[in-house]
């Protein structure tokens, strides 16, 4: 969906590809913690905002990238609906294109999928100026290859996000929340023995020795499976505001300055043996890390077991050029250089936000 | 059998994307490949690769200059370095099953089969994730895992038979992709090994990996990045219990607006399936299954999960089918009653074989609100090129598989089922929707790539194929028509559902 904004936007590209210059595109800003480096003329993606079309019975909804997500979150709800995979807001203004490039996924999402999973298509500016549409409004299309998923976690590399469609859902009928008291070594265990069972579970969250089991719903399946996990109930409003503080990052457990590593990490890896605080989502697969051990050790532990580690916030005491993101294996690096290549030939977009290759 | 009819028309190797490949000779490839495969891995007679002129689409054929048999990753890694330095074009093949000619051959190429590449190599059930050579069929692995309590969840009804690695080049899907998803929500990891022989591996068995997400695009890549050599999958929990409900219907339309009604209620269900009544009629022949013949539609409407949850959604979806004005509401009584109703559904096919020489399956997808539209529009059609189709649709997500009944002796008839199959096509991008929804373009419909795609959205395509085939020998010619092949063919882009003159009436 075309808007006079674009033309604006393809004038900028194209005079920073003329003069050698950089552009960095960004939404709110809210995600300015999480890069590598930030190079380029700042260059705000809120020209163009607003919902282009939502179709509660095709479950897909499309927005121009400036839109806030909070007020795609509040149409939704309206006709009981939502983004399955619950982006974390670290702002209030977080844009639906800075949510898109940055690829983050809540709660729900070993239940229902991660962003990249509802991203059914997205409108593009590559770095020669040229507006590309990918992907469509519809579940199944397997015309031409997948762009649409490949911008979804780009960080605003590959190209200016103009539009995006998303797959939404039905929220669920009922929600509970149970607690159990439990080292974190047991809590793993349980949380494997759940997940190889049919069982309504949408999110977990073990810390300080409690684990915290979201299910949902219809209510008579939640009554039949709250007894298999046990614990306790949670009242409805204490839990929300424990989901939310989870999703947000603002559970107490992300204040203070120590580094924040995010850890993803293969369903039956073990407790880690790591110094510091964890937070253990997604049944055990992300680990939130506050701490200092030093970033070759810790990624190579991680590594070890299969996973990868994200210097998620550095704190002030960590040297980034031990690299925010996990290095890439050379062949992968390779690729990924000529894709950045393909879409962005003379390097416009925000040179180094991953990694300094690309 | 599925066939093509537009292959008269095009011969297979008439698209190369990048420049025209040296031609070495056969016998200088086979003397290389000599070297690094065993004398039982490679076919060179030309009475064996006769099996190998064509895939599910057969009226596309070519004959390959050899056909690999690779055993190992290794020999895969040696096979693609030999031809990646002779210049040779390579077309990775799994099963054979696809619909589109992704595995037709070249005819100055190698084809590389990945059948005996068939192993299980774990099924971890704490994890819930399996790991399986490219060459494992489908079914195959949910067997494996069934003994855990746990299965594969996407479905093709082509399941005994399709590959894994078939499987991620085309995306597949199944009758319970709507709830489930298709094969890019259920692979978390695929090794593969690109044209210059290098093994990359794209995911991981964790929930992302670090970078931009190659697994994305690898999955529905057609085989024209890489070839497959192993593939990480998600298991899911089987669950408790599955109940279909069969409802009938006078009108088209009254079943379009209850597939809506279900979804806009909120409803998930874990298939949800229209056939019309000449599907009916035809396949209640073949399996009597026990259709309400005079019905104008068929709706079938699976809920799965614990008996308790299958009981609330079966209600809730009884309400509002009787709303929508179903004539008749059937609820399956039990696992034998329940694969009867999907009995039929999944013999479309065979049916059709049944009834025509040849019939051709389609699969654009459209916005589900335009299913009645569309089968209105498909009708019209089917007066005006005088050739009867049978119409199948996974309604749940849009996906239409129309099967046009032809038959391949009779030139007029072929060239007739082609119009009508580009016909449909367009119709669909023009309805906002896409030309294929699970089979992918392969050969086939190349030339409708060019309806939905601009010239520079198809200069992206080539260029990231080029990021990881720069010598452009993978699986040349497929899925990506040359900006040359749309500019001589004329072909108008629709885009996205934008037609050029909206005025105009179209049907
Ligand atoms: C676990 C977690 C913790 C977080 N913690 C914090 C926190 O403490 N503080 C905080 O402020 N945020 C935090 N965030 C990030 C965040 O709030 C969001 O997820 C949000 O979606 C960012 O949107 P934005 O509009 O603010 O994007 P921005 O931050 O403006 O941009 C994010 C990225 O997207 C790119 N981008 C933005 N718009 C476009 C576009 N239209 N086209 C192409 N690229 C674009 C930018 O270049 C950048 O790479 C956190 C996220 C997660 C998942
Ligand atoms: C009766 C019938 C019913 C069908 N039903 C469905 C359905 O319900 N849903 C659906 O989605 N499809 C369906 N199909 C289509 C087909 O079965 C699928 O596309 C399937 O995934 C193809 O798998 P295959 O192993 O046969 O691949 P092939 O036909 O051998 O190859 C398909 C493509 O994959 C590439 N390829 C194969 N293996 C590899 C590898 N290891 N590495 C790289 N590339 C590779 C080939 O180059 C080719 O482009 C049906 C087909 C038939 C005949």
């Amino acid at each position: 969906m075309t808007h006079p904004f674009h033309s604006t936007l393809r004038e900028l590209v194209l005079d920073a590809s003329t003069r050698g210059r950089t552009l960095r595109p960004h939404g709110s800003g809210s995600k300015d913690f999480l890069a590598q480096q930030l190079a380029g003329a700042p260059l705000d993606m809120r020209g163009a905002q607003g919902v282009i079309a939502y179709e509660p019975s095709e479950l897909y909804i499309t927005a121009h990238a400036g839109t806030r997500v909070a007020d795609i979150e509040t149409l939704l709800a309206g006709r009981q609906q939502m983004l399955a995979f619950e982006p974390p807001h670290f702002g209030p203004g977080v844009t639906v294109g800075g949510m898109v490039a940055s690829g983050l996924s809540g709660p729900r999402r070993m239940a229902a999928g991660s962003l990249r999973d509802f991203v059914l298509g997205v409108t593009v500016m590559d770095g020669q100026g040229r507006v590309l549409q990918f992907g469509g409004q519809v579940m199944k299309n397997v015309a031409g290859f997948d762009v649409s998923r490949l911008i979804a976690g780009s960080f605003g590399t590959l190209g200016l996000i103009l539009d995006v469609t998303l797959k939404v859902l039905p929220l669920p009928q009922a929600e509970q929340t149970r607690m159990l008291e439990l080292d974190d070594a047991l809590a793993l265990l349980r949380l494997r023995e759940w997940g190889a069972q049919p069982l309504p579970i949408s999110a977990t969250c073990w810390h300080g020795g409690r684990l915290h089991v979201r299910l949902s719903g219809a209510q008579v399946a939640l009554d039949a499976a709250a007894p298999l996990i046990g614990g306790e109930a949670v009242d409805a409003v204490e839990a929300a505001a424990l989901w939310r503080s989870v999703r947000n990052h603002t559970h107490a457990f992300f204040d203070g300055d120590a580094p924040l590593w995010r850890v993803a990490l293969p369903p039956t890896a073990p407790h880690l043996a790591l110094d510091g605080d964890c937070l253990t989502e997604w049944n055990g697969l992300q680990r939130w890390l506050r701490s200092d051990t030093d970033a070759d050790a810790l990624r190579h532990v991680v590594g070890a077991l299969g996973g990868h580690a994200t210097l998620f916030r550095g704190g002030r005491t960590v040297d980034r050029a031990l690299g925010v993101f996990e290095p890439l294996k050379p062949e992968v690096m390779a690729v990924s250089q000529r894709l950045k290549q393909a879409f962005d030939p003379s390097g416009v977009f925000s040179p180094g936000r991953l990694y300094p290759e690309l | 059998m599925s066939a093509s009819p537009q292959a008269h028309a095009n011969t297979a190797n008439s698209h190369s994307t990048a420049a025209a490949p040296t031609v070495v000779s056969r016998a200088a490839l086979i003397a290389e490949l000599a070297r690094v495969l065993p004398a039982d891995c490679l076919i060179t007679d030309t009475g064996r690769l006769r099996a190998y002129e064509c895939d599910g689409l057969m009226l596309m054929r070519e004959m390959p200059l050899a056909v690999a048999l690779p055993t190992t990753e290794a020999q895969v890694v040696a096979v693609l370095r030999t031809c990646h330095r002779l210049g040779v074009p390579v077309v990775p093949r799994g099963a054979g099953t696809g619909l589109s000619g992704g595995a037709t051959p070249h005819k100055n190429g190698l084809v590389l089969s990945t059948a005996r590449m068939n192993r299980i190599v774990s099924v971890d059930r704490l994890a819930q994730q399996a790991v399986v050579q490219p060459g494992v069929r489908n079914l195959a692995v949910s067997e494996a895992a069934a003994p855990h309590g746990l299965y594969y969840a996407p479905d093709p009804s082509s399941q005994i038979a399709c590959s894994i690695g078939g499987n991620v080049a085309e995306n597949s899907g199944g009758v319970h992709c709507l709830k489930y998803g298709l094969t890019v929500h259920n692979v978390l990891r695929v090794r593969m090994v690109s044209m210059a022989g290098d093994v990359m591996e794209v995911g991981s068995a964790a929930p992302d990996s670090p970078g931009y997400d190659l697994l994305a695009v690898t999955i529905g890549s057609e085989g024209l990045l890489g070839v497959v050599t192993e593939v990480t999958v998600k298991l899911m929990p089987r669950p408790r219990v599955a109940r279909c409900v069969l409802a009938a219907f006078d009108d088209v339309r009254r079943a379009g607006q209850a597939v809506a009604d279900i979804i806009a209620a909120g409803i998930i269900p874990a298939g949800l399936e229209m056939m019309d009544q000449a599907t009916t009629v035809a396949v209640e022949a073949f399996v009597h299954a026990g259709y309400p013949l005079d019905a104008a539609a068929i709706l079938l409407c699976e809920a799965d999960g614990t008996a308790e949850e299958v009981e609330d959604e079966i209600a809730r979806v009884r309400t509002l089918l009787d709303a929508a004005g179903a004539t008749e509401i059937r609820v399956s009584d039990g696992e034998a009653e329940r694969l009867r109703f999907w009995a039929g559904r999944k013999a479309a096919f065979p049916a059709a074989g049944r009834i025509s020489p040849d019939y051709y399956c389609m699969d654009g997808t459209i916005p589900r609100r335009k299913l009645a539209d569309m089968l209105e529009a498909m009708n019209a059609m089917s007066d005006k090129y005088g050739l009867r189709c049978l119409n199948v649709f996974h309604a749940g997500d849009g996906n239409l598989h129309p099967l046009i009944l032809f038959d391949s002796n009779d030139a007029d008839s072929l060239h007739r089922a082609e119009a009508f199959g580009v016909e449909i096509l367009e119709l669909s991008v023009a309805l906002g929707g896409t030309i294929t929804g699970e089979h992918g373009v392969g050969l086939e419909k190349i030339n409708q790539m060019c309806v939905q795609f601009a010239p520079d959205e198809l200069d992206l395509f080539h260029r990231v194929k080029a990021a990881f085939d720069p010598a452009g020998l993978m699986n040349p010619g497929k899925a990506v028509p040359t900006l040359h092949r749309c500019a001589e063919m004329g072909r108008m882009h629709v885009h996205h559902g934008e037609l050029p003159h909206p005025d105009l009436p179209r049907f």
